[in-house]
């Protein structure tokens, strides 16, 4: 065993682990962070992305040990005071999910999308760099124009903020 | 303001007074007396849960203090004798509780849907490599995932079957060849001007749910026991488990609140899991949870049955015919599981949308050593639809003829309008309407003119464009299937209960189900709660398939609801002195000339009067009959109809691809939820797509299959769906009474996806008009450079 100290969705946590737990079993597991889903096992269907310092990340693909100190964000942890994230409201007002097990994943690699590629993104681009996350449901068109109006709305987001 | 039981936000989407959504296409008008909830864009009853993740699936239920893990046992080997299984290593790994055999079993080891043909455990011999023979119970899944490899098996193992060929030479079925056919076929196709023979090999396709097979048992007391299973068909577990446990039904209880996906893939295949996870709570007298990882789900599971289709048709020098004769040969794997059905519609579809002055469609259901062939959207439908679609490709060919001119001689019309089966198309107007229409609207003849002239140019790339239309049955063939039941209570706070037998996949059923009785009772959709599908509410259930979940559930919650509102209105009636026909439900109110009261204060009353708020309803589907022994009858209540036009690019040097255009025109009738409805031709036409495209089953010469998982098995990906991507609802109202006129929409659309499959024949053509295109499905790369080759290109 070992012990893993790191912070959660805002929230320090210490664990003692077995040093082979993947990140994904310490969130579901240990701390009953559902919303992070296993779908392939393999790292290839991406619905266990969460963010590791800000970063998208498989967490199935992730010991739980390498994210000593680090700061970990998942699907639970990113609407504010009760008011759901920009990209969370898109996904839903846009129809971006059907059986939505697939949904946490894609709203998190959104989010990622965004804060790498900045917040006018064109259809293209979100095709592309959605390609790590599989929907067997949708057909995907639902879900890029939820991506592209949630980037939007976390502009609106920024001006307001900056003002 | 009335609370909101969804948590969903509905009730400030109604305040705010915009439109639920922009996706609003196909909503009929509101304003006077029209409905109010359906026909209307609602987001998925989930949806607000599934973008903060907390939407529960099986997998993330808290499991009971105590829970083991199971791992399943697999076959090393695809066909033979079990000659010694020696799981000593197996009960001495670290972890490991309890192991279990078939010898463990107290009632019959038998999980198959009907015919006892297919074990839960292996006992005697194995039929296909993974098979499950042993199951582990340990503290922990990776102790179970690790023991479950011990086991020291041996086989007397044979050659297994694993194509058409194999199972041709030992000649071994699952279930008897099958028959049906309209005129002498022999003798049209001597007296057609014109005759081809074609073969096409189709393959399989993975279900690929996200969400794995799961299932958690609880024991209870008594012999009682409560089974989560991630499945389509609830009664079937329940059934399975009781004759696997030898208890009688009622002390099975068989729960599901949603899938992650299912697509058939959870019909029939789900029930194993669930049936395994009870016995060893049986056995053990603890919870036990089974979540199969994806690389053994791809190994044990059936998938959508492979095919080879062997064909001649007679036809004149307009590409009309006049005689199909079909062979449909097919992979079922190693039990019958539903195959009976599955290829049963295979031939109902063999016409698509075309008439067949004589026809001979006939079936083969062969045994192969590999999983279970079992239920896949579209249930067989799309196989036959894709040989008749490539035969009428090979007409184009052979005749010169545009496809598209081909197809619309050979359309269902008035006085060429019954099938193959003697069952009569009744909406020849609307086939044509929706491939005119489609015609017109994707700019199809200009589009033909400019690929041509491309393809004329000569260089390696060529372009393709085809136009195809889809005809499909909606009803389960085995007729007593088509029933449902609903259970809906209404509290005297007004807020609602709603229950029935249909699950929930991600297809928007019980959304759909909701807006019906919302509509019903005259209230908000967030007063009406849904709940979870469980036999102990709604018992002997069919399964949710065929595309039918909201024509049958839709139906038996509407009867349910009516039976309480006229309860409720009698009530109101008495009060006001009033007739009863007067009292009007609408906006959360219940109201008489110029009496009114809310919803709530009504129940109150009622139940104040002793008056019973709460009703089951129940649907059987009418007009339908099918007898498969003599071949007559009407088996299904309505077709669902659409057409899309596909264009895509091709590289005959490297047989790459791209889809780069396709528009689609399909009919769901008045649809209930236009949202939800385009989200599901959307997504059925890319799996079907995928199926014809990049995702190819491939089994080694021993029966292992080689593509089992994501990293070898190619299912389309954002980038893979072509970004001009047009689908309008056909404005429509069902000719039959079904629910507010709408029609179904599971499952028609994948086949939307043959206009792909065909427009890369037709960009393969211009390399050798004149010639059928020698392509079989998936056309993947290799398969279209193999094509190409054949052609004289690909060099």
């Amino acid at each position: 065993m070992t012990t893993v100290t790191l912070t959660v969705n805002g929230q320090s946590v210490t664990q003692a682990i077995d040093p082979r737990t993947l990140l994904v079993q310490l969130l579901r597991e240990n701390l009953r962070l559902t919303g992070t889903h296993v779908g392939c096992d393999t790292s290839q269907c991406g619905a266990c992305v969460v963010h590791v310092n800000g970063v998208s990340v498989k967490s199935c693909t992730m010991l739980a040990a390498q994210c000593e100190g680090a700061s970990v964000t998942t699907i639970e942890g990113i609407a504010q005071g009760g008011q759901l994230h920009p990209m969370q409201e898109a996904f839903r007002e846009h129809h971006g999910l059907q059986c939505g097990y697939c949904t946490p994943g894609m709203i998190m690699s959104a989010i990622d999308i965004v804060n790498r590629k900045g917040t006018a993104l064109d259809e293209e681009t979100v095709r592309h760099e959605l390609e790590g996350n599989i929907c067997r449901c949708t057909g995907y068109h639902n879900i890029v124009k939820a991506v592209i109006a949630g980037a939007e709305a976390m502009a609106g987001g920024m001006r307001q903020a900056a003002e | 303001m009335a609370a909101d039981l969804q948590g969903d936000g509905l009730t400030r989407a109604e305040g705010s007074g915009r439109p639920p959504h922009p996706v609003d296409r196909g909503a009929v008008p509101r304003g006077g007396d029209g409905p109010v909830h359906v026909h209307r864009a609602y987001p998925h009853d989930s949806a607000h849960l599934h973008v903060q993740g907390a939407a529960s699936y099986l997998d993330d239920l808290l499991e009971p203090e105590g829970t083991l893990h199971l791992a399943v046992g697999m076959s090393p080997a695809a066909r033979g004798r079990i000659a010694a299984m020696d799981l000593a290593p197996v009960r001495a790994a670290p972890g490991v509780v309890r192991v279990v055999t078939a010898g463990d079993i107290p009632g019959r080891n038998d999980i198959s849907p009907a015919l006892g043909d297919e074990t839960l455990l292996a006992d005697t011999h194995v039929a296909f490599h993974g098979q499950a023979m042993f199951l582990v119970a340990a503290t922990t899944r990776d102790a179970a995932r690790r023991a479950a490899r011990l086991g020291r098996i041996e086989i007397e193992a044979q050659e297994p079957s694993v194509t058409v060929e194999d199972a041709e030479r030992r000649d071994e079925r699952v279930l008897p060849d099958y028959a049906f056919g309209r005129g002498d076929v022999a003798t049209a196709l001597k007296a057609a001007p014109r005759m081809l023979e074609g073969r096409l090999r189709i393959g399989g396709q993975e279900h690929f749910y996200l969400e794995g097979q799961a299932a958690l048992a609880i024991p209870g007391e008594d012999g009682a026991i409560l089974v989560h299973s991630s499945t389509q068909h609830p009664t079937e577990v329940q059934h399975v488990v009781a004759r696997i446990l030898n208890v009688p039904d009622a002390l099975v209880t068989c729960e599901v609140r949603r899938m992650g996906g299912a697509f058939g893939g959870k019909e029939s295949q789900a029930t194993q899991w669930a049936a395994l996870a009870a016995l060893a709570a049986r056995v053990t007298g603890r919870p036990c949870k089974l979540r199969l990882d994806r690389d053994d789900d791809f190994a044990l599971t059936g998938k959508r049955h492979d095919f080879r289709v062997d064909y001649r048709l007679g036809f004149d020098a307009d590409g009309r015919v006049s005689a199909y004769d079909v062979d449909f040969l097919a992979c079922c794997g190693h039990s019958a599981d539903l195959s009976q059905g599955v290829v049963d519609r295979t031939m109902f579809h063999a016409d698509n949308a075309y008439f067949l002055p004589a026809a001979r469609v006939a079936s083969r259901r062969l045994k192969t050593n590999t999983v279970s062939n079992t239920a896949f959207r579209g249930f067989g439908g799309p196989q036959g639809m894709l040989a008749i679609e490539k035969a009428m490709d090979d007409v184009a060919r052979l005749t010169g003829r545009d496809p598209l001119d081909v197809r619309l001689a050979n359309l269902y019309a008035p006085g060429r309008d019954e099938t193959p089966f003697g069952m009569k198309v009744e909406e020849t107007d609307t086939l044509r309407a929706i491939m005119e229409g489609l015609e017109r609207s994707s700019g199809y003849r200009e589009r033909r003119a400019q690929v041509d002239a491309f393809n004329a140019g000569g260089g390696w790339l060529r372009r393709g464009l085809a136009l195809t239309p889809v005809k499909f049955g909606i009803s389960f063939t085995l007729t007593h299937l088509n029933q449902a039941g609903a259970l809906v209570h209404v509290y005297t706070d007004g807020s609602v209960q709603l229950n029935h037998g249909g699950t929930e996949m991600g297809q928007g059923l019980y959304r759909k189900v909701a807006q019906v009785v919302a509509e019903e009772f005259g209230i908000g959709l967030e007063r009406v709660r849904i709940t979870a599908t469980t036999t102990d509410k709604v018992p002997n259930t069919s399964p949710t398939a065929a595309s039918a979940g909201s024509d049958l559930n839709g139906m038996a919650a509407k009867v349910a609801a009516s039976t309480i509102r006229a309860r409720m209105a009698g009530i109101a009636a008495a009060l006001w002195g009033v007739d009863e026909e007067a009292v009007r439900f609408r906006d959360g109110m219940v109201a008489a000339g110029a009496e009114s009261m809310t919803f709530a204060d009504l129940a109150r009353a009622c139940h104040q009067q002793r008056v019973h708020l709460s009703a089951t309803g129940f649907y059987r589907t009418p007009n339908i009959t099918w007898d498969r022994a003599s071949a007559t009858g009407r088996p299904f209540f309505y077709f669902a109809y659409g057409a899309a036009c596909a264009e895509v690019l091709v590289d005959t040097l490297t047989g790459e691809n791209r889809v780069t255009r396709v528009d689609i025109l399909h009919d769901v009738g008045a649809s209930l939820n236009p949202a939800i409805d385009i989200g599901q031709i959307e997504g059925g036409f890319v799996q079907g797509m995928g199926w014809l495209t990049t995702e190819e089953l491939v089994y080694a010469p021993d029966g292992r299959l080689l593509t089992h998982a994501p990293a070898t098995y190619k299912i389309p990906v954002s980038s893979d769906v072509p970004a001009d991507f047009r689908v309008e609802l056909f404005p429509n109202s069902a000719r039959q009474d079904t629910i507010y006129r709408s029609k179904a929409v599971g499952e028609p659309p994948v086949m939307l996806a043959n206009s792909v499959f065909c427009a890369i024949a037709d960009a393969l053509a211009s390399l050798d008009p004149g010639r059928p295109v020698p392509l079989d499905a998936p056309a993947t790369p290799e398969a279209i450079l193999n094509a190409a080759l054949a052609l004289g290109g690909g060099r």
